[in-house]
């Protein structure tokens, strides 16, 4: 491309003319999207690494635990596998586990310059949330993909793959966008690596603890199945089980879908937010 | 000197405090910082670490929030419209900034694009910048393996993609080797003289200062201790330091007394075989200082006018030599 453009003298061409307006929002989350989808490209491994745990849960613990399904009282569908109950429970662990992460995109930066020199510029603290967020959607739905053919492969089967694997991934993703806009506000916040992974780790595992992602929580104290019931990790499992499931049921799914996106807005609000503490820091 | 009619900046009286540590007070980093830069002019803000001048391009910029003052950058209010700042300035910070992961040409292209150039003109915007920063040849490489002086000139050509009126260049040529400085000393010339761009630039080599600044503006604990062009700054020492070597203590003491009345001369000092003396003019006064002894019938062994230097303003202006503060 750069042999297209021809060489003008520095003194004619000088710099060029200045842009009118800056890009909107949806071209400037788009940009900064690719940014980082770029650095993956260069750099697919890191994708492989977030893999490793979902398997690890479906092939050991999926196998460790079969037999739970044969527990009285136990909902799974009949017939049906442990494996394929753990299913759905390991997608939404993975978005929530990965998208944990996603401030330390932000703290690289900072760390770079780059989130400086973004703040001086016309560029939008509502792009730099909405480019984060969507990278963390677009690496949640191949990792969830990735996730269903190894559970296909090591077994699994569902009802109705056609309705369950779409909702699914729209859940894992809505998972991973609320979990990743809280790690964003949190990295704004501390502006430190550590201390960013200690709060993720302190927030995600009891999340994924008081949720029906590893347990049928019909056999679960009354307490966690309470707690359960205002968490947003039990919500996507509920959705993706029941979506997965022979007969769906689409005012449990739909609800729970329409709930995670108002969760969703609301964190990525937040997050934008974030960078007004940030800033009062420089 | 004609005042311009236009301003690219005008602080005045800004205070930027920032919370001190456990048992630390508070840090003053800015102190009534008050600043007027006429467009198209190279500034240079130049003090020692720490005297506040990364705090002011910062509050300048819009990245911090000062406490109190006001500033206009660029025709547009710092607290009242920073996206209209933002879009008006470029800002090249201290560390470098560009994504290492990303090539120069990637670099540009995106910077350009978040400005507002179309996929088209963002790609000649680079294509541009890249030749005339001397960085075609590393276009397609990732930033993480240009050296130093490279990165560096990526930074300022980041700073440049969407022509900015007023452009920050906070120590732009700290850490670089000579060659490399003399690269971007020159870059840094031409935008002003080509472009019109006006730069404000930090500093804490007093030799930048003097070489690429129209005006400097010492900063120290926060403000501005004193501000011009670099030769007013050292008239305002009053004149060019004349020192004279005689052959002996009394013929020292003799030319003293010989030039005492001599116009344009001050502050006669006899030290030992030496004579120093201020001089208004010091190139001018030479000839008359040496007609003058020898109808004394005296002779100098040596005669030496040295310019005053930004680093003898400093000296008058904070009361301690730049060196020792820095």
């Amino acid at each position: 491309m750069s042999a297209a453009v021809p060489t003008i003298s520095p003194a004619a061409s000088g710099y060029g003319m200045r842009p009118r307006r800056p890009a909107g929002l949806a071209t400037q989350s788009m940009l900064l999207t690719g940014r980082a989808l770029r650095a993956l490209q260069r750099n697919p491994a890191v994708l492989a690494f977030t893999l490793i745990q979902p398997v690890i849960w479906l092939l050991l613990f999926g196998q460790l635990f079969r037999s739970v399904v044969h527990l009285p009282g136990f909902h799974a569908v009949a017939g049906s596998s442990y494996l394929a109950f753990l299913t759905p429970g390991v997608i939404v662990m993975t978005a929530l586990f990965s998208s944990g992460w996603a401030g330390t995109a932000y703290i690289e930066d900072m760390n770079l310059g780059v989130m400086d020199r973004l703040l001086a510029s016309p560029a939008r603290r509502t792009a730099m949330v909405v480019a984060n967020l969507g990278y963390q959607a677009v690496t949640t739905t191949v990792q969830t993909l990735i996730v269903f053919a190894i559970a296909y492969a090591a077994g699994a089967r569902f009802p109705s793959p056609g309705t369950g694997i779409p909702v699914t991934v729209v859940a894992a993703v809505l998972v991973a966008v609320i979990i990743a806009a809280f790690s964003d506000a949190i990295a704004l916040l501390v502006r430190q690596q550590e201390a960013l992974i200690g709060i993720s780790q302190f927030v995600v595992l009891p999340l994924q603890f008081l949720s029906g992602a590893i347990m049928d929580l019909h056999l679960a104290p009354a307490w966690i199945r309470d707690v359960a019931r205002f968490n947003f990790v039990d919500w996507a499992v509920v959705a993706s089980r029941d979506a997965l499931s022979a007969s769906v049921a689409w005012e449990t799914v739909l609800w729970r879908l329409g709930l995670l996106t108002g969760l969703a807005v609301v964190m990525a609000v937040l997050a934008t937010r974030a960078f007004r503490a940030y800033q009062r820091h420089l | 000197m004609s005042p311009s009619p236009e301003l690219a900046l005008a602080a005045s009286g800004l205070v930027k405090t920032y919370p001190g540590g456990r048992h630390a007070p508070p840090v003053r980093a800015l102190d009534g910082f008050t600043l007027a830069v006429d467009a198209g002019t190279v500034v240079a803000l130049l003090g020692p670490n720490g005297a506040g001048k990364t705090t002011a391009v910062k509050v300048l910029t819009t990245l911090a929030v000062a406490d109190s003052g006001e500033a206009q950058v660029a025709g547009a209010d710092i607290r009242r419209h920073p996206d209209q700042v933002r879009r008006r300035i470029g800002l090249v910070a201290q560390r470098p900034s560009a994504d290492p992961l990303a090539t120069g040409r990637e670099n540009l292209v995106l910077a350009a694009r978040m400005q507002g150039l179309s996929r088209h003109d963002a790609q000649q915007r680079a294509a541009t910048l890249l030749d005339r920063f001397g960085l075609l040849d590393a276009a397609d490489r990732q930033a993480k393996t240009y050296s130093g002086g490279m990165a560096r000139k990526l930074d300022v050509a980041l700073g440049l993609v969407h022509r900015p009126q007023v452009l920050f260049l906070d120590e732009p040529t700290t850490g670089l080797d000579p060659q490399a400085r003399a690269e971007l000393w020159a870059e840094i010339e031409r935008l002003a003289t080509d472009e019109g761009v006006t730069v404000v630039l930090t500093t804490h080599y007093l030799d930048e200062a003097d070489r690429l600044a129209d005006r400097v503006a010492i900063v120290d604990a926060g403000r501005i201790v004193v501000e011009g062009s670099p030769e007013e700054l050292k008239q305002a020492l009053r004149g060019d330091a004349m020192q004279l070597e005689l052959d002996t203590a009394a013929s020292a003491t003799a030319a003293a007394a010989a030039l005492a009345g001599l116009p344009g001369l001050r502050e006669l000092h006899v030290d030992g075989v030496r004579l120093r003396a201020r001089a208004d003019d010091g190139a001018a006064v030479v000839p008359a200082v040496v007609g003058c002894l020898e109808r004394a019938g005296l002779t100098a062994v040596a005669v030496t006018v040295a310019r005053p230097t930004l680093d003898d303003v400093y000296l008058r202006q904070v009361g301690r030599s730049f060196q020792e503060a820095s």
